[in-house]
């Protein structure tokens, strides 16, 4: 969706349904199976493990679990439901995007669907880590398993 | 006396400052204060009237500076009522705790002793402590905190042991506010043969503090928590404490002779602790923020600020979407939560009203234990915040359940 067509009104119901209810939080039954990785921050409390399974080429599953405030819940929820499925090079293009996007540089509009309900992240310069971490985390594990 | 007036007039950082569009409302004192110009106009004065280094010349401008850090010295030292000569010039109430720690608690403590602290302890106060366990073999333990939040005497008395050299406690901790009875605990610890360090930070800016009654044996503070410029504090010692208490920091400034043997005479406190050239601009700057926090009057201060507590517990409960922990608390400090937000959602929200408040676990990583919270937000006056400002926040809190318009 064009990012002109979506309304404030949608971004918060998109981040509000991830942060209430996120659907890919938890861990994994057999963590062997899945690259764990740790994402915290020094100014907010945001503190969880990010778990990619990664079968050849593909991201076949996409969990986290720990502590984190609205902005980061649902924007490292966003990205597990993102991820499942795509190739390693679909993968780091769209995590490129999206912070291309919170940085407020020219990005793909059409690439970001749900994920482009953190638009205006950077109105609040102090949440842009939150925004971002999960990403920038999943992006590490993906560039090392290169 | 509290003349609002007066703080708009001295203080530039109150008028006409603005955060996301919205008057700047400043309720993170805890964290660090506003200056008044006189603060900026004694260290820049350092720089167009004084420059010289302390110590170091036989000339006339040296003498005056040396002559200014000793006013300054003097200075906080009536007004913690030491003698100047217990008075050491540190970066910060974190430095000082840092100096007692590895000054004097690792060579006090031995493997099998027992460093006291509570779950309310601000980091600065518990990590040199680990660290002085883990090199020693001393064992850190806790006070247990009564069903409040509060440290009292008689929780001191049951944790004591034969073993226990030192007990480390805020005097008012950073997250609940609650005084601690530091004239008991003092006793107690005596009586025991433990010494008590006072981490002062948040306390020696809003009441009286007189070393001598409260009878304690270290007291650590900061001169930016008091209207002071950042990095520089104080570590207060009694005197035979302080002489036996290594230096951690060794170099120019404090020695008096040494040789190519590796023989050295030290000086005497104060001026062992104080090795390199010091924070000069902000020891000039100390002073002008006590002179400041004396012209209020600092029992004014800490009446003022009880009525701000009392009156910002009430207004945020009239909302009844606050979550209040320390209602009871006598600092100006409430930590709380919106009830249903994040305490991290909570204060962007805050933010993108012009309201600053810190949230998240406030540097004292072990209280989530005792809170049974992840989180919370904090808000913290000064005697500079008005009634103003705790209704903006008020009615923030009202607003709540909108904490995602701060992205919209």
């Amino acid at each position: 969706m064009p990012i002109s067509d979506m309304s404030p009104e949608m971004m918060r119901e998109i981040i509000l349904d991830h942060y209430s209810n996120p659907l890919h939080k938890g861990r994994p039954e057999d963590e062997s199976l899945y690259e764990k990785t740790h994402a915290d921050s020094t100014n907010c409390i945001d503190d969880f493990d990010l778990f990619l399974r990664i079968e050849g080429d593909k991201v076949t599953d996409a969990l986290w679990d720990g502590v984190a405030c609205a902005i980061s819940t649902a924007s490292t929820d966003i990205l597990c439901d993102r991820l499942i499925g795509m190739g390693r090079a679909e993968a780091l293009r769209l995590i490129e995007q999206f912070i291309l996007m919170i940085e407020e540089k020219p990005f793909d509009e059409e690439l970001l669907e749900e994920a482009l309900a953190f638009r205006n992240t950077g109105k609040q310069a102090a949440r842009i880590h939150c925004a971002t971490m999960g990403w920038t985390a999943a992006e590490k594990v993906l560039e090392d398993k290169e | 006396m509290i003349d609002h007036a007066r703080f708009l007039r001295d203080f530039p950082m109150l008028s006409g400052k603005s955060m996301q569009g919205r008057p700047l409302v400043w309720l993170d004192n805890a964290s660090t204060t506003f200056k008044p110009r006189s603060v900026m106009e004694a260290v820049d004065r350092y720089y167009t009237e004084f420059t010289s280094n302390s110590h170091r010349g036989d000339y006339d401008l040296c003498y005056k500076m040396d002559s200014l850090v000793q006013e300054s010295r003097e200075a906080i030292a009536r007004f913690i009522n030491a003698d100047p000569t217990e008075v050491v010039f540190t970066s910060g109430a974190t430095a000082s705790l840092n100096l007692v720690a590895f000054g004097y608690g690792l060579t006090h403590v031995k493997a099998g002793d027992e460093i006291l602290l509570t779950q309310a302890e601000h980091a600065s106060n518990v990590l040199p402590w680990f660290k002085v366990s883990e090199m020693t073999g001393a064992k850190v333990g806790y006070i247990p905190l009564d069903e409040e939040g509060r440290l009292t005497a008689e929780n001191l008395e049951k944790a004591i042991t034969p073993r226990t050299k030192i007990i480390a406690v805020a005097h008012v901790t950073n997250v609940l506010g609650y005084i601690a009875p530091v004239k008991e605990l003092a006793r107690i610890a005596h009586r025991h043969g433990a010494i008590l360090v006072i981490d002062g930070a948040q306390s020696v800016p809003h009441m009286r503090t007189d070393v001598k009654d409260l009878d304690c044996d270290f007291l650590a503070f900061s001169g930016h928590k008091m209207c002071g410029p950042t990095g520089i504090g104080v570590l207060y010692g009694k005197y035979d404490l302080l002489r036996e208490t290594e230096p951690f920091m060794t170099g120019g400034g404090m020695n008096a002779k040494f040789d190519m043997c590796g023989d050295v005479n030290y000086l005497q406190p104060p001026l062992r602790f104080e090795a390199g050239t010091q924070n000069l601009e902000g020891i000039l700057g100390m002073k002008a923020a006590i002179d400041y926090i004396e012209s209020v009057g600092i029992d004014d201060i800490r009446e003022y600020e009880q009525g701000l507590k009392r009156y910002a517990v009430a207004e945020l409960e009239k909302t009844g979407m606050a979550e209040i922990y320390n209602a009871h608390s006598e600092a100006g400090i409430v930590a709380f939560n919106v009830k249903g937000v994040f305490a991290q959602d909570a204060a962007t929200f805050l933010n993108s009203r012009g309201i600053a408040c810190r949230s998240g676990n406030h540097c004292a990583k072990i209280l989530i234990d005792y809170l049974g919270q992840v989180a919370t937000v904090r808000a913290s006056f000064y005697f500079y915040t008005t009634r103003e400002d705790i209704d903006c926040l008020v009615d923030a809190v009202r607003h709540g359940k909108e904490f995602l318009d701060a992205y919209f």
